[in-house]
């Protein structure tokens, strides 16, 4: 058991029993192995089913919209790039801050369940961790691996493990990562010739299903109609024709401009296995290099691209 | 019944035969994943992977689909007049299906093919394909094809099951387009039906001993719908779904389609898409009404169509093939076969 699970269960129910929030969301045990299930604890009975592990990564704050009845505040387990979702959302008007109340967790990055699943020819029956060693059971052989070395690309990169805005944490914050070049993968993008670009691009959506799992993991994708959906006027071709399918992408990863908090939901949610944060990363980098923006760092900041500033870069302008 | 024994040596000189008559289709690795694709000159297909991520139902009901087309040029006689396009409906042959997959095209006839409706589209390319089965030796944890009435050697809709006997397939060949592609590769090693029988029972028993994976649903006949669609849990089984439409794209047995027209300069085509309960566009009415506004309220459909109104209407057992595809693949880990047994309890 993650050394978070107890103390996560402790925190949610003396959440619920002094009513400080109405309900917890968090994660339950999943039913097959590696797998977690966002869960709302609403008593404190429920609260002993909340646990932690490396595969909750899923980002809970894509919950948030979508809770009607809940006269109290609404308790979420946060770490870094939930809470930074959650700042995204009290910016831009989805939820009042008032409402929330935040059980900080403080994340040493979760696993790529696909990498993993790669380095057994059978599936996948059992799975465990202890501190920074993952064990790994199929019939045929068990593997115990270095955490570290088979996170997903996202946390691999994360420089906010912990979380940005909290009520309470779950434990003592976590070191951060200092990361040398944060944008290596985006700049081997950027120096192909555009022949090059298309074809990498062509390559990376063309087992797209459009299935809509990326969009509907992403805490950003909160349309109440999103454009792919809209019937009067129809912008896209509803088909598998592939130029259908790349405007879905390009322009699901142009709402995420100066959004994205790249927590990696849409390529864990993916059952194709696309790593579609190619295209919101390179948007980040714009972000960070044009306008010095990382998103849902701090509720009083106005996101560069809802906002004007005189200085702005304007070199696009002939 | 004729049993042919083909040693895994010929196999891939037998299939390079059957290229003159029939397209093949088959698992075949893509990246990191296994996907069932038409197989290409010298690719033959994987018959030792585990399940491809979608189900081989793409092979007949293709996620989209060209059904009509019309000129809209008005100088031309037959302008605005939807004629039936042409399809390549010659012989294709699926290598390797998992015997619960091909049982689920039976499931999708219910649908398709009846005394009062023939979709031409499906019609035509089920009368061209062959199936040609790989019985299930080791099932996954995710298999829970017996709780279904099928099982990893159901023979209920193959032409053809192979049997893995290590160096050998036993081939039992069922139909009489089964026996075409059979001799169409050259496979002509008849062998003893008794003791093949006898092999083949044996295996079946291990494999159908060695699923772990089980769902009871003898009670839901019992239950009336309005007590099943008005049970109180279906707020928390659907508290964690995103909505997403993998589910139902992964699933051999999903059925239903929107039917889409596209126009470019003086043409038009008229295409079907494989559609999905889970979104909210799915029910929306033109007058902007939704019966199914909330993400509870499709979800519940979902099981409710596949372990309940289907069993009701067609007492042909749940539809639903055991194959646990919608298991593994769900983004948040909803569970089809807890689902069922909390329905069923």
């Amino acid at each position: 058991m993650h050394t978070y699970t107890e103390k996560i269960q402790n925190l949610a129910k003396d959440v619920l029993k002094q009513g400080k929030a109405e309900m917890v969301i968090g994660f339950k045990q999943g039913t097959i192995p590696m797998a977690a299930n966002p869960f709302v604890a609403k008593n404190e009975n429920d609260a002993d089913n909340l646990i932690w592990s490396s595969t909750c990564g899923l980002n809970l704050a894509n919950y948030l919209p979508g809770i009607k009845k809940c006269e109290g505040k609404i308790g979420i387990i946060a770490k870094g790039c939930d809470s930074r979702n959650i700042v995204t959302h009290i910016v831009e008007n989805k939820i009042d801050r008032e409402k929330l109340y935040i059980i900080g967790l403080p994340c040493t990055g979760m696993v790529d369940k696909k990498q993993i699943a790669l380095l057994f020819d059978d599936e996948i029956t059992q799975f465990s961790e202890e501190g920074n060693t993952l064990i790994v059971k199929s019939e045929t052989k068990e593997e115990k691996i270095n955490k570290q070395e088979y996170l997903r690309s996202n946390c691999k990169t994360c420089t906010h493990r912990n979380p940005v805005i909290y009520d309470e944490l779950v434990s003592d914050l976590v070191e951060e990562q200092i990361i040398e070049d944060q944008f290596a993968d985006v700049k081997k993008i950027e120096a192909m010739s555009s022949e090059e670009k298309w074809d990498f691009f062509d390559k990376l959506t063309e087992d797209c299903i459009r299935c809509y799992a990326c969009r509907n993991a992403c805490p950003l994708c909160y349309c109440p109609t999103c454009f792919v959906d809209e019937s009067g006027p129809q912008w896209v071709g509803k088909g598998q024709n592939t130029d259908d399918i790349k405007t879905f992408h390009y322009l699901r990863a142009y709402h995420c401009a100066g959004r994205c908090t790249d927590c990696g939901a849409c390529e864990e949610a993916c059952p194709m296995d696309i790593k579609v944060r190619n295209f919101t990363r390179k948007l980040n980098k714009d972000s960070l290099e044009l306008f010095n923006w990382e998103a849902g760092l701090d509720i009083s900041q106005r996101p560069p691209l809802d906002t004007y500033q005189p200085d702005d870069p304007d070199d696009f302008i002939m | 019944m004729k049993i042919i024994k083909i040693d895994k040596k010929e196999w891939e000189q037998g299939l390079d035969k059957s290229r003159k008559e029939y397209h093949l289709f088959g698992a075949v690795k893509d990246k990191d994943y296994y996907l069932i694709q038409a197989l290409g000159d010298k690719v033959y297909p994987d018959m030792e992977s585990s399940d491809t991520i979608l189900s081989p139902k793409s092979v007949i009901f293709p996620q989209t689909e060209k059904m009509l087309t019309a000129n809209l040029d008005e100088a031309q006689d037959n302008h605005h007049i939807m004629e039936r396009v042409e399809t390549d409906y010659s012989p294709r042959a699926v290598l390797g299906i998992k015997p619960y997959d091909a049982k689920a095209f039976k499931i999708l006839q219910l649908n398709f093919d009846t005394e009062e409706f023939k979709d031409p589209y499906f019609c035509d390319a089920y009368a061209a394909t062959t199936l040609v089965g790989l019985a299930v030796n080791n099932p996954g944890q995710f298999d829970f094809s017996t709780s279904v009435d099928t099982g990893p050697f159901d023979e209920t809709d193959l032409d053809v099951l192979l049997i893995d006997t290590g160096n050998e397939y036993l081939a039992k060949v069922i139909t009489d387009k089964g026996e075409n592609f059979i001799s169409k590769c050259g496979f002509d090693n008849q062998t003893d039906e008794k003791n093949a029988l006898e092999t083949i029972s044996k295996l079946k028993k291990k494999a159908e001993k060695a699923i772990v994976s089980t769902v009871s649903h003898d009670k839901l006949n019992g239950k009336t719908i309005l007590e099943l669609y008005n049970a109180p849990f279906w707020d928390d089984i659907a508290f964690s779904c995103i909505n997403c439409e993998t589910c139902t794209y992964v699933c051999p047995t999903c059925w239903c389609f929107d039917i889409q027209d596209e126009t470019k300069d003086k043409s038009c085509i008229r295409f079907r898409n494989w559609d999905t309960c889970m979104s909210r566009l799915f029910t929306e009415h033109a007058s902007g009404h939704n019966p199914r506004e909330g993400k509870t309220q499709r979800v519940r459909q979902r099981f409710m169509h596949k372990l309940k109104y289907f069993p009701d209407k067609y007492d042909q057992g749940l539809m639903c093939v055991g194959c646990g595809r919608c298991v593994k693949h769900c983004p948040v880990n909803i569970d089809i076969r807890e689902i069922c047994e909390q329905m069923n309890s």
